[in-house]
């Protein structure tokens, strides 16, 4: 693997990590807000 | 080298995604009842993830023939960007994960609805019909129909005869405004084998069934407001935009293809179908919003 290839192995490899990591606080988040609205009573 | 994270999203068709959320808002926003919102957006989520997922399991069966079109030789299968295993299991994850969602959320009978449509669309469509039948987009026009259905079940908890409605006018909807763009890029289809209507059974034949299924639709649109579910504002919108679509495949029924053809009627055509099921799903939700504000009966 060259230095090029190195680096861009790394770049995708970060961005698909902050994508998921994205995607579970933004779930984390909902099922949270889920969970409150079914204690509530409210959905 | 890692798959970009951009190839993934890719792989759920984002823009099919746009009208499947959209239809699933109106479904929800048109329901008779309320929700409470954070439900309401679960529930649009997860028949998006749905749609996503399908689109995903799509894309990995068709890998093959996408690779032989032009319009789609460039996806990230065919493309040679990611692992077909990859694109199997990211569509299995998101349709059990939207499945699940739906269900301990929203409700079980829009989760089972759900399930029903991503089968559906990948199993039945994807796998089984679409390489044997010319009729596949009639079929496959089912999947994109359940959208409206399951958002309006989310919020009733039951099947009525409007969300059957609402899914039968995508239902009708979806042969003119596919077999409309069929007849001006079917030269991609017959390469690689796909019965499409025009390959298999000509342009006159699939000319013929446009307006067929143009006609089927106009009181299938109308129908809503016709059995009193819907107020003026919805039968209004539905009656002129049903008139104008069957004005306008007026003439892709009747004319014939000339040796340098623009292809002008047909262009039209599609693009105008688009656009019916984005005003009339509109004319919907301004019509339920209209009612609650005491505006109209």
């Amino acid at each position: 693997m060259t230095p090029d290839d190195e680096r861009e192995f790394l770049r995708r490899r970060k961005a698909r990590n902050l994508v998921v990591a994205g995607a579970l606080l933004f779930f984390v988040i909902l099922f949270y807000a889920i969970t409150m609205v079914r204690i509530g009573g409210q959905g | 080298m890692p798959t970009e994270w951009r190839d993934f999203f890719t792989l759920t068709k984002p823009r099919v995604m746009t009208l499947v959320i959209f239809t699933a808002i109106c479904g929800v926003l048109a329901a008779p009842g309320s929700i409470h919102p954070v439900i309401g957006f679960t529930a649009i989520l997860a028949i998006a993830m749905g749609a996503g997922g399908s689109a995903v399991l799509n894309m990995w069966w068709e890998a093959d023939i996408d690779a032989g079109m032009k319009r789609t030789m460039n996806r990230p299968l065919p493309g040679g960007r990611m692992r077909r295993e990859d694109a199997r299991d990211f569509g299995f994850f998101l349709s059990g994960v939207s499945i699940a969602l739906m269900g301990l959320a929203v409700g079980w009978l829009a989760a089972a609805l759900l399930l029903g449509a991503i089968i559906y669309y990948a199993v039945i469509y994807t796998m089984w019909l679409k390489p044997r039948t010319p009729q596949n987009i009639v079929i496959g026009g089912g999947a994109g129909a359940f959208p409206p259905l399951i958002g309006w079940v989310a919020v009733t908890g039951e099947v009525t005869a409007m969300p059957l409605l609402l899914f039968a006018i995508i239902f009708f909807w979806t042969p003119p405004h596919f077999w409309a763009l069929a007849l001006f890029v079917q030269s991609d289809y017959a390469k690689v084998g796909i019965p499409m209507l025009p390959v298999v059974a000509g342009e006159k034949a699939t000319r013929r069934q446009i307006m067929l299924y143009t006609l089927l639709l106009a009181p299938i649109a109308i129908a809503p407001w016709y059995i009193g579910g819907t107020g003026w504002i919805y039968g209004s919108v539905a009656v002129v935009l049903s008139v104008l679509f069957v004005v306008l495949a007026m003439p892709v029924f009747t004319r014939t293809r000339a040796e340098t053809d623009a292809m002008t009627p047909e262009k039209t055509l599609f693009k105008f179908s688009i656009a019916y099921l984005f005003v009339l799903f509109a004319a919907l939700v301004a019509d339920r919003l209209a009612a609650y504000q005491g505006w109209i009966a």
